[in-house]
C-alpha cells in the first residue's frame, strides 16, 4: 500500500519534471528561433516586397475584424460605465473611462488576442502546411534558406501590423464610445471630450499601450512562426500546431501584459 | 502585376489609417482642440478659486447650457483666475450685472458655470468682464470652517 503510494508521488514528480522540462526547452528554442529570424531581418528588409506582402496578409485583412471588435467594446465600455458611472451622477467621466481603458488595456490586448486567432492561425498552418508538403526542405535544397525566404517576412509582418491594429482598434473604440454614450444614451458631448482630454496623457496612457503592442507583436508573430515551422509534418501535427499557437499566444500576451502594466506603471 | 498593386495599395492604406488613428488618438482623446469656427461672443470672469473646472465645462443659466469654458488662466499680477468662456450667438440678452459662480454637476462630476441674470438694462457683449464672482466651494475649506465653528460654540 506504501509502496503504491510512493510509486503515485513519484509518477506525479516525474510527469511534473518532464513538463518543466518540455516548457524550459521550448522556450529555450523559442529564443534561439528569435535570434536566428533577427539574423536574418536585414535579408528581409532588403527585399521590402516580401514583407509588404506579409502585412496585408497580417493587417489589411485583419482589419474588418479589429474593427468591428474595436466598435463593440467601445459601445459596451461606454453602456457598462454608464449603467455604473450614474449611480453616482457621475456620467460625465464615461468618455475618460472609455479611453483609458481602450489605450491602456483592451486596445493592445484585445487586438493581440484578435491578431493571434485571425493571422497568427494562417500563418501557423501556411507555414506547417509548407513543411508537411516537403516546400521548406525544397527550398533548403535549392540553397534558399526558409527563416530568411519565409519565416523572417512573416515575423516582419506581424510585427509591423500589430502596432497599428492596436491603434485603429482604440480608436474605432473611442468612435464606438462616443456613439453609445453621446448620440444613443445622450451625455453632454463637450464633457464626454474633454474630461476625456483633461485625463488621457499622451505619454503615459497612449504611449504605454502603443509600447505594449510592439511586445504583443513580437510575442504573436514569434509564436505564429515558430508553431508553424516546428510542427510535425502531418495533417494532424499542422492542426496541432495551430491550436498551440493561439493558446501559447493568449497565454503569453496576457502573462506578459500584466508584467508590463506592472513595469510601465512603475516607471511613472 | 495586378495583384501586386492592389497589395502595394492595401498596405498603403492600411498604414495611412494606422497614422490618421494616432493623430485621432493624440489630438483628439489626450489635448483639447479649440471650437474651430464656432459663433457668439466671449466673457470673462475672475475667481478666487475654480476647483476642479475645465476647459470645455459647461456654461448655463437656470440650467440650460448656453456656453462652454475655452480658457482658464491664471493672472499672476492680481493672483486670480481667470476664465474665459464663448456664449451662443442666440443667447444675447443677458444683463451684465448677471453674476457666476462654479456649481458642481455630481459628486464625482465636473464642475460647471452657473450664471444668475441681475436686473440691469444693459446687456454683455463680446469681451465684456462678469464683475459679480462666487468661487467654487472647496471641501475642505468648508469642513474646516465647520470644524472651527463648532469648537468656538463649545467655549
Amino acid at each position: 500500500m506504501e509502496h503504491r503510494e510512493t510509486g503515485g508521488l513519484r509518477r506525479v514528480l516525474r510527469e511534473v519534471g518532464y513538463s518543466l522540462r518540455g516548457f524550459l526547452g521550448t522556450f529555450g528554442a523559442g529564443q534561439l528561433f528569435l535570434l536566428r529570424i533577427l539574423a536574418d531581418l536585414p535579408y528581409a528588409l532588403a527585399r521590402p516586397r516580401l514583407v509588404i506582402r506579409q502585412v496585408y496578409v497580417a493587417g489589411v485583412q485583419s482589419l474588418v475584424v479589429i474593427m468591428l471588435a474595436g466598435l463593440f467594446v467601445g459601445m459596451v465600455l461606454a453602456l457598462q460605465g454608464y449603467n455604473t458611472l450614474s449611480r453616482f451622477g457621475a456620467e460625465d467621466t464615461i468618455g475618460m473611462v472609455a479611453a483609458l481603458g481602450l489605450v491602456r488595456e483592451l486596445g493592445p490586448v484585445v487586438t493581440a488576442l484578435l491578431f493571434a486567432g485571425r493571422a497568427g492561425t494562417a500563418l501557423s498552418s501556411e507555414i506547417g502546411l509548407m513543411k508537411a508538403t516537403d516546400q521548406l526542405a525544397g527550398m533548403e535544397m535549392m540553397a534558399v534558406d526558409p527563416i530568411k525566404r519565409v519565416v523572417a517576412p512573416r515575423f516582419l509582418g506581424g510585427v509591423i501590423a500589430v502596432p497599428i491594429l492596436t491603434l485603429i482598434f482604440s480608436a474605432m473604440g473611442i468612435f464606438g464610445a462616443w456613439l453609445e454614450a453621446v448620440v444613443i444614451l445622450g451625455v453632454d458631448e463637450g464633457a464626454f471630450w474633454g474630461q476625456m482630454q483633461a485625463q488621457v496623457d499622451l505619454r503615459e496612457d497612449v504611449m504605454s499601450g502603443v509600447i505594449k503592442s510592439v511586445f504583443f507583436g513580437v510575442a504573436a508573430s514569434l509564436l505564429a512562426v515558430f508553431e508553424g515551422y516546428n510542427c510535425v509534418p502531418t495533417a494532424e501535427g499542422v492542426g496541432r500546431a495551430t491550436t498551440r499557437a493561439v493558446v501559447h499566444t493568449s497565454l503569453t500576451v496576457l502573462v506578459l501584459n500584466f508584467m508590463l502594466t506592472a513595469w510601465l506603471l512603475g516607471g511613472n | 502585376m495586378q495583384q501586386t498593386r492592389a497589395v502595394e495599395l492595401g498596405t498603403g492604406l492600411f498604414v495611412f489609417m494606422g497614422i490618421l488613428a494616432l493623430f485621432f488618438l493624440t489630438t483628439r482623446v489626450t489635448t483639447f482642440d479649440a471650437y474651430a469656427g464656432d459663433q457668439g461672443y466671449e466673457l470673462q470672469a475672475r475667481f478666487d478659486q475654480v476647483g476642479t473646472l475645465k476647459v470645455r465645462s459647461p456654461v448655463s443659466i437656470s440650467g440650460v447650457q448656453i456656453g462652454r469654458v475655452t480658457a482658464i488662466e491664471f493672472d499672476s499680477e492680481r493672483l486670480e483666475a481667470v476664465v474665459t468662456m464663448r456664449i451662443g450667438a442666440e443667447y444675447d440678452q443677458i444683463p451684465n450685472d448677471s453674476d457666476a459662480s462654479i456649481l458642481t454637476a455630481g459628486i464625482l462630476g465636473g464642475q460647471y458655470i452657473g450664471l444668475q441674470p441681475g436686473g440691469a438694462e444693459e446687456y454683455f457683449a463680446d469681451g465684456d468682464e462678469i464683475l459679480f464672482t462666487q468661487s467654487a466651494v472647496v471641501l475642505e475649506q468648508l469642513i474646516s470652517k465647520y470644524l472651527f465653528s463648532q469648537a468656538g460654540g463649545d467655549e
